[in-house]
């Protein structure tokens, strides 16, 4: 076994933090006894700090390259910058989540262990270049987040959120392995690197198609790409606002990633590119038409997140360096943008119930810099410029122009224009309706994060070459 | 080209974003305002050092180029020709006559409403400045959000439905913008806009990129049956809102034109036929309104048409009549929206009824709305005039049957302006005896827009001299490669030849 523990010290760190978080689940009786509530809450206080602390070992391993675990385990630019940004959300996750209104002081410990675990589950899928060590991968990651999303208090709904999720999952990843048996039986490897030498075509390879195709389900369950997304408006709506602002980002960071593996394998004009291409265009259409009905900012979220999917397949289809890097800053990019929105949305929600539109009535007035946050985080998603959105997005529809997949590319423009309808409505009732009755106000130290995410996405929108720079050599890597 | 050292045009641009950044941290609402004023007045003098422009100069000056993110070839390119020196020229001093006819106007969140005019300024800048695609792109975006606030926070009754509407319209216009611009990356290799007229595209792709550019900068001009979204918008908009809005024309110049000559060629008898549409439409419905706002934008449509019709003769006269009627329509109907915002103030109505009779008793608005008015239906002396002359001129010059479509134009533009005037002068005046007449800060914005239509109107020598060798260099280039290489075959009319002589009379003995 070829281990280099230096090129291991991300994950190490949170795993570390997982075990940690382990122990102080297990001592928890006992402390319950001596100190009571506010112990127990301010016990899990450090976990924003040490989330902090694993993305800068992971900003300082960006360079790394190595192979570990039998090959299994590959470090290159690509797992470094995925696993960069599966900490830094995680970290924002962590933050959001710290004062949550609506988990029990004494299951602070567990979750957090779990939300940990999941994200080390994340950043091994990263680097995993194997099909058995992916799926294990993504299992560790899902398995944590199904016992999550049900934790919100005595809510039913997030009973309910929990079982759909499980189910759907479970049914997702069955089909995902179920695919796998038959990538190995007609390429008899499971090493990405031996699968890219072979041929990838319908007519070589059927067998492998197909078992490509269900194996990729597994990751398109998680993406939320239609027709495998309708899990997903229902779990943000059941669960609890923080537990969705992670359930929405981070894990389609893994997605995203093992989709770039194996998008790489593949070359444009394939039968199985143009299914990537149909299906990204169905997701943006249907999650961009669905969400413009939508009341609930959860809901509005949830179906924004479907059509997301959708346009990261612009970068897959295009199966050049560029369109890979493209997909890879996409979703770095959508990370921080829709965690920027959840943020404004956990800070209003104080005592943890699902916000419609109309909470966000006069905004401007009881919370200026929020409603500042907010716009800027709504107009990201649309992709208006001067913000990060635009910038990928531009990135994005620039990297499939011309590989035959412009159709692709026009969708994807006129669906921006169908979303602006419901991003707009955000900003609308925030900065042009007036509050009728009492609210509740945010606190004030909340502004202060808020604004350093809204100022990130505004500079990455002005000056996206130096984060970009990491994810093309991402991409010329996987692709010479 | 020439490279500056001093990099005027970025100053020019985000001098207003950097007042934005003080904005939040002042209090008092008048010193908000007078801010705000300060900010307005700097960036006008800002401006001077554009009179270092050399006017024999076809190409770009004051170039500042960056690169900004090499691996998808965007580079941080600004110039300046004589098109856009005169529009950055027009908006940076309609700042602070905004923020003076917005002073007593804007009573509620006035910080966000400074901040909105502000950041939209820059944008409008940035929008005539940008040389390389994306960063043209990224200006001409980032001006909705600041004009949706405008409307939907500060607008009339309707704004909601207005500011929507607004959004909605412009922001689909403009997604298939994006999409040619990134065709235009792919066929030309970068965004710089230089570099992409220099190309020359297969006919089948110029007709692509041409409907989906035409159709981003017809919705922004408006032309036709995308005007809806204008009425609602600039009725609705308080009247800074109103006056800041030139985009659309200066695209079709600007892109259009150079990028896809042999498809404007194609489309040019389509455009000429939306363009006289617009001007009797817009005519036609001006003269039916009863609220004086509506009217001024419908009489915006019928403008904006004559600018379209003269980009699309493509001729000089016709490029000469574009470009000033776009100027003027910025000077006389900024200024007739800023007169309808200061009898709002006292009547609190639109309704032409409401405001009848304002001769006797506001004798000095009603001077000011009697020349904006007279400018408007480009009476002989003001502005308006020669813009809407250099237009006929050409039009006639290409086609007299295009030149005889127009004239009804002229007319009913005479037609629904007197109507307006005659009302608001001599109508039976009902509530108009209690009003004051202008006090000095109205007088302070009217002056210098009054003082610029007779300036326009007499001595454009300045101005054509500024424009000439730019509007040389679209033409000749767009001649040399749409495979056109004289406009006019049909024989000059009599009356056509009058004309001419006339106007190049009054161009050519001004000094050279």
């Amino acid at each position: 076994m070829n281990f280099n523990s230096a090129l291991f010290i991300p994950e190490f760190l949170q795993l570390a933090m997982t075990l940690v978080l382990f122990l102080q689940a297990l001592a928890k009786p006992q402390q319950e006894q001596a100190a009571g509530g506010a112990s127990l809450a301010a016990q899990t206080a450090w976990v924003p700090v040490g989330a902090v602390a694993v993305a800068v070992a992971a900003a300082f391993s960006l360079g790394d390259s190595g192979m570990m675990f039998w090959d299994a385990y590959k470090i290159d630019g690509l797992s470094q910058f995925f696993k960069l940004a599966v900490a830094v959300g995680f970290a924002i996750a962590a933050l959001n989540a710290s004062n949550q209104p609506t988990l029990e002081a004494n299951k602070r410990a567990d979750y957090f262990m779990l939300l940990s675990l999941s994200a080390l589950g994340l950043m091994i899928l990263a680097s995993a270049v194997e099909l058995i060590t992916i799926y294990l991968a993504l299992e560790i990651s899902s398995y944590s987040l199904y016992a999550l999303i049900p934790l919100r208090g005595k809510d039913p709904r997030a009973s309910e959120a929990g079982i759909k999720y499980i189910l759907f999952g479970a049914a997702a990843t069955a089909l995902a392995l179920f695919g796998l048996s038959y990538i190995l039986a007609s390429q008899h490897s499971s090493y990405l690197a031996v699968l890219t030498t072979k041929p990838w075509s319908w007519a070589e390879a059927p067998l492998a198609i197909g078992g490509l195709t269900l194996f990729m389900v597994g990751f398109f369950f998680k993406l939320a790409l239609f027709p495998f997304h309708f899990w997903c408006p229902d779990v943000y709506d059941g669960t609890s606002n923080e537990t969705a602002a992670y359930a929405a980002t981070v894990p389609k960071l893994g997605a995203v990633v093992i989709l770039i593996r194996l998008a790489a394998m593949l070359k444009p004009g394939l039968e199985i590119t143009t299914v990537l291409a149909v299906l990204g265009a169905a997701s943006m259409t249907f999650g961009n038409l669905a969400a413009l009905t939508q009341k609930d900012i959860k809901r509005i979220l949830g179906y924004s997140s479907v059509s997301h999917a959708g346009y990261v397949m612009l970068g897959l289809v295009a199966a050049s360096p560029k369109g890979l890097a493209a997909a890879g800053f996409y979703s770095l990019v959508y990370l921080l943008m829709n965690l920027t929105c959840f943020w404004v949305v956990c800070r209003l929600a104080t005592d943890g119930r699902n916000l419609q539109l109309d909470d966000l009535n006069g905004l401007y007035k009881r919370a200026p810099f929020l409603a500042f946050v907010l716009a800027v985080a709504a107009f990201s998603l649309v992709g208006l410029p001067p913000t990060a959105g635009f910038m990928g997005k531009l990135f994005l529809l620039t990297s499939a122009w011309n590989r035959g997949y412009d159709w692709l590319v026009i969708v994807a423009a006129v669906n921006t224009a169908i979303a602006i309808y419901y991003y707009l409505n955000l900003v609308r009732h925030a900065y042009t309706r007036e509050a009728e009755g009492e609210f509740v106000q945010p606190r004030a130290d909340s502004a202060l994060w808020g604004g350093v995410l809204a100022a990130v996405i505004l500079i990455l929108g002005a000056i996206p070459a130096p984060v970009f720079k990491w994810a093309e050599a991402a991409g010329r890597q996987l692709m010479p | 080209m020439s490279q500056s050292t001093w990099p005027i045009l970025s100053f020019l641009i985000f001098f207003p974003v950097a007042g934005c950044l003080v904005l939040p941290f002042l209090k008092e609402e008048k010193t908000i305002r007078l801010f705000t004023l300060v900010v307005g007045l700097v960036e006008a003098a800002l401006c001077l050092p554009l009179f270092n422009f050399d006017m024999t100069q076809q190409g770009y000056q004051f170039v500042e180029r960056a690169e900004w993110v090499k691996d998808w070839g965007l580079s941080y390119y600004l110039g300046m020709d004589g098109i856009s020196l005169l529009m950055v020229l027009l908006t940076a001093l309609l700042l602070p006559l905004c923020v003076l006819c917005s002073w007593s106007y804007i009573s509620k969140r006035v910080k966000e409403f400074h901040f909105s005019l502000l950041m939209m300024t820059s944008a409008c800048i940035g929008v005539f400045l940008a040389l390389d695609f994306v960063l043209f792109y990224i200006f001409w975006e980032a001006m909705l959000v600041p004009m949706f606030l405008l409307i939907a926070v500060w607008g009339g009754p309707d704004r909601r439905y207005a500011s929507l509407k607004f959004f909605l319209y412009t922001l689909a216009g403009s997604t298939l913008l994006l999409v040619a611009m990134v065709a235009f990356y792919w066929a030309g290799g970068t965004f710089s806009i230089p570099e992409l007229s220099a190309k020359t595209y297969s006919f089948k792709f110029q007709y692509w990129t041409f409907l989906a550019m035409a159709l981003a900068f017809a919705i922004k001009v408006p032309m036709f049956p995308f005007h809806t979204w204008l009425p609602a918008a600039h009725v609705e908009a308080p009247t800074a809102g109103s006056v800041l809005l030139k985009m659309g024309a200066y695209g079709f110049l600007r892109f259009c034109l150079p990028l896809t000559p042999a498809a404007s060629q194609y489309f040019a008898p389509m455009m000429i036929a939306i363009s006289i549409v617009s001007i009797l439409y817009g005519g036609f419905v001006a003269l039916g309104q009863r609220d004086m706002k509506k009217l001024i934008a419908y009489s915006s449509v019928a403008h904006m048409g004559f600018v379209t019709l003269g980009i699309f003769l493509f001729s000089l006269r016709g490029f000469e009549g574009a470009l000033m009627v776009m100027l003027n329509h910025g000077i006389t109907t900024g200024g007739l929206f800023m007169l309808v915002g200061a009898i709002y103030e006292r009547s609190h109505s639109r309704e032409i009824s409401e405001n009848l009779g304002l001769g006797k008793y506001l004798p000095a608005y009603m001077f000011f709305f009697g020349l904006f008015a007279l400018s408007s239906l480009g009476f002989p002396g003001t502005n308006s005039f020669v813009g809407e002359l250099l237009v006929l001129i050409g039009a006639f010059k290409a086609d007299p049957w295009i030149g005889a479509a127009i004239v009804p134009g002229v007319m009913l533009g005479a037609a629904y302006m007197l109507r307006l005037g005659q009302k608001l002068a001599w109508g039976e005046p009902a509530k108009a005896k209690e009003w004051k007449d202008l006090n000095t800060r109205e007088w302070a914005y009217f002056v210098p827009l009054a003082i610029l239509v007779f300036y326009l109107g007499l001595a454009l020598g300045l101005t054509l001299r500024a424009m000439d060798p730019t509007l040389n260099r679209v033409l000749d280039e767009f001649r040399s490669r749409s495979g056109v290489t004289a406009t006019a075959t049909v024989p000059e009319t009599h009356l056509s030849l009058a004309l001419e002589t006339n106007a190049a009379g009054q161009a050519h003995k001004l000094p050279r």
